[in-house]
């Protein structure tokens, strides 16, 4: 057998496993858009859920997953399936139909550029629940939004990063957004206000990374603020660069979204979300027939959010050890009212507030409302004091839209 | 925003492009050009934090790293130098094996340790030098100064050596190289096989030093075909590819720290006032690859700015041509 014979019969071969094995592939799962779209379990309760970045991003995602997870172990006859890294937009809009032409009773989509997908998906299969997180639409019927009072936890940290300044003696903040949507701003104004609570002499500097999910990119903005000068970075973005480039550099990150966030020493906190009890009464919601989609935005006593460290069976990190006693001790206090539902968002944003161009947004006693907090005036939003303003302190400005 | 901590940080992101570069120029220089850099890039990431991880040993994990992506470029060498296959084509098939490869065995390596692997080093008498001392050698990788000596030996290699001169003649004109007793072959072969060790080290610099961690291909984010577009624009010549990959560098982080002041030269900064902005510088390095592709798709062109004349041409032994 001539050498060219050997080879063209290896190719054969080759071809012909791949082909069968794309045959058998076919069978179970289908591919859209390069992604596998999971299947069904009959007589079962089907959730599926489509994330930005990967499932063990030890952030926001993450904490989603961890919430997918606690459906199926808490809720009996019922399957989960995930689909990660899918990014925002049209790539998403084919997923969302797949899944539900699939048969899922339940699709959560959970990042801010899904929200036009799920909406146009949403109206083609009546019969599905779709829930969206963080954006700003629902239908009232079958697509519903959902959130939580993130900011309660973001303005807490704030309190402890700002403490954590004034004691090392460089009162300055940074925070690493993601886009200038009125969550990103909403949760940036709550951690100055928060900051000013212990050190009313701080400031915090902003640096836009124009993405969710990029590890990389997060890890340079952390360090673009760390080397201008600043003392506590915060992260806007899904993973746990905050606090790892602090680590590095001596100084101090706070991060987001997953309960294990807080890996590194330079971590000082990280306000965290809890999905798994909130997902688990959608679902059971859903299944008899008891959940009104809507502007579902939970408080902090529904046990979807905690602040690392200060939850009960945690310990502090090491950042906190030295703060003076009274800056914990008001943390403290202001977290078990958050839990017990004594302190909400409209107490964070309470009056007096001024903005960081010398105008008073909020008079003295006055709270924002519901809508200001999610809403651009500019985008149609029926907001009156809105959320496009920066607090007083915070060294960035917003264009006119 | 400091110039110098701009430059600092260039520094390290330009070393990831600088290594990637390097090996390519060789590869092309030889008369192989490889587009699957991203794919072997991540493969060498990929493998550099989990050997080091496992092992707690960072030289351990470079080596792993250059020997996994140089396995993965002698793939691509037998594909287009023994079967004569296109190159274009079995790079971009590279790269598509890389990435998938590398996500497979990657898979639940991304919340290991996040902290950088390899110590940082300050040379005693260079960083008390103005403007170059803190740029260069204060507080950087010890694989930045691996970058430093690697551009002149790089250099002196191609054109000052013999085996270097060999290099350069299996690039543009293969057959008389041959008849000249070179083993066009088995040359090809080595600096392919050089090519794929450096995207290894390229991607351990990035798993270990500038951005410790794994984070599937976001690792890499597209930073192996800018490394494609900077060996053309680099002329296959090593101090302008150092050059080239260093101001890249810099360009990434001046996207973040445009955003500080309110004042830039004098004049409200656009990039303070608004967020928006950010998105078109964001947007330069692709725009720069697009563009340099282009010049290097016209055959003119290509000539003129010193392309080796038999690049992505296979040599076949006793036929006529190149």
């Amino acid at each position: 057998m001539s050498f060219k014979t050997v080879w063209r019969g290896t190719g054969l071969l080759l071809i012909s496993a791949l082909l069968l094995a794309a045959c058998a592939q076919a069978e179970e799962a289908e591919i859209v858009g390069g992604f596998e779209i999971p299947v069904v379990e009959d007589g079962k309760f089907n959730v599926a859920m489509v994330l930005i970045g990967p499932h063990d991003d030890g952030g926001w995602s993450e904490a989603h997953w961890d919430g997918l997870n606690y459906i199926e172990d808490n809720i009996p006859d019922t399957h989960v399936a995930f689909i990660e890294l899918v990014p925002e937009g049209a790539d998403s809009e084919q997923v969302f139909r797949s899944l539900a032409r699939k048969g899922f009773d339940l699709i959560i989509g959970t990042s801010f550029g899904y929200m036009d997908p799920m909406e146009i998906v949403a109206e083609e299969f009546p019969e599905q629940m779709f829930i969206h997180l963080t954006g700003f639409k629902t239908n009232g019927e079958n697509y519903g939004n959902m959130f939580g009072e993130m900011e309660v936890f973001k303005y807490l940290a704030g309190m402890l990063a700002g403490s954590r300044a004034k004691m090392d003696g460089n009162p300055r903040l940074g925070y690493m957004a993601t886009f200038p949507i009125p969550e990103e701003i909403r949760l940036g104004n709550a951690i100055m206000l928060g900051a000013k609570q212990t050190c009313p002499e701080c400031t915090m500097d902003i640096r836009w990374i124009n993405t969710w999910h990029d590890p990389v990119i997060e890890k340079e903005g952390a360090a673009s603020l760390f080397d201008a000068g600043v003392q506590v970075v915060f992260t806007g973005a899904d993973t746990p660069a905050a606090g790892d480039v602090a680590t590095e550099k001596g100084k101090w990150g706070v991060n987001y979204d997953h309960v294990n966030a807080c890996q590194t020493d330079g971590c000082l906190t990280a306000p965290y979300w809890t999905w798994g009890p909130i997902y688990a009464d959608i679902a059971k919601g859903t299944i008899d027939g008891t959940y009104e989609p809507g502007f579902q935005y939970f408080d902090s006593a529904a046990g979807g959010m905690g602040l690392f460290g200060f939850m009960e069976g945690q310990t502090p990190q090491p950042g906190i050890e030295d703060l003076p006693a009274e800056d914990v001790q008001l943390v403290r206090d202001t977290l078990a009212a958050a839990l017990r539902g004594d302190f909400d968002r409209f107490d964070v944003f309470k009056g007096p507030i001024f903005d960081n161009q010398g105008n008073q947004i909020l008079a003295d006693g006055v709270s924002l409302e519901q809508l200001d907090l999610d809403g651009f005036a500019e985008f149609g939003s029926p907001c009156s004091t809105c959320m496009y303003w920066w607090a007083d302190g915070i060294t960035a400005e917003l264009p006119d839209l | 925003m400091d110039p110098i901590i701009i430059l600092h940080a260039g520094i390290a992101t330009g070393t990831v492009l600088l290594f990637a570069t390097l090996g390519e120029i060789f590869a092309e220089r030889s008369g192989i050009m490889n587009l699957g850099l991203e794919g072997m890039m991540l493969i060498g990431a990929m493998s550099a934090f989990s050997i080091t991880v496992a092992t707690g040993n960072g030289l351990l994990g470079i080596v792993g790293a250059m020997l996994a992506a140089g396995a993965l470029s002698m793939l691509h060498g037998v594909v287009t130098i023994h079967f004569q296959a296109d190159q274009v084509v079995s790079g971009l098939a590279l790269t598509f094996l890389g990435v998938g490869l590398a996500l497979v065995f990657g898979e639940g390596l991304s919340k290991a340790g996040t902290i950088s692997l390899l110590p940082r080093l300050t040379v005693p008498i260079l960083s008390p030098v103005p403007v170059l001392g803190p740029i260069f050698f204060t507080n950087q990788s010890v694989l930045a100064y691996v970058g430093y000596m690697l551009v002149p030996f790089s250099w002196f290699f191609i054109n000052r050596t013999r085996p270097g001169m060999h290099l350069r003649a299996v690039g543009e004109n293969p057959s008389a190289a041959d008849a000249m007793g070179i083993n066009v072959y088995r040359q090809r072969y080595i600096y392919v096989l050089v090519g794929g060790l450096l995207a290894g080290l390229s991607g351990a610099t990035i798993s270990l030093a500038v951005s410790p961690g794994w984070f599937s291909e976001l690792t890499t984010g597209g930073l192996g075909w800018i490394a494609v577009g900077l060996v053309i624009f680099a002329a296959w010549n090593p101090w302008r590819a150092a050059f080239g990959a260093y101001a890249f560098g810099a360009l990434r982080r001046t996207i973040l720290d445009i955003q500080g002041p309110q004042l830039l030269l004098g004049i409200r900064n656009p990039f303070f006032f608004n967020p928006y902005y950010g998105f078109f510088l964001q947007m330069l390095p692709f725009v720069f690859v697009i563009v340099v592709l282009i010049i290097a798709s016209r055959e003119a062109l290509r000539k003129r700015i010193g392309a080796p004349a038999a690049l992505g041409l296979p040599y076949v032994r006793g036929e006529r041509g190149l």
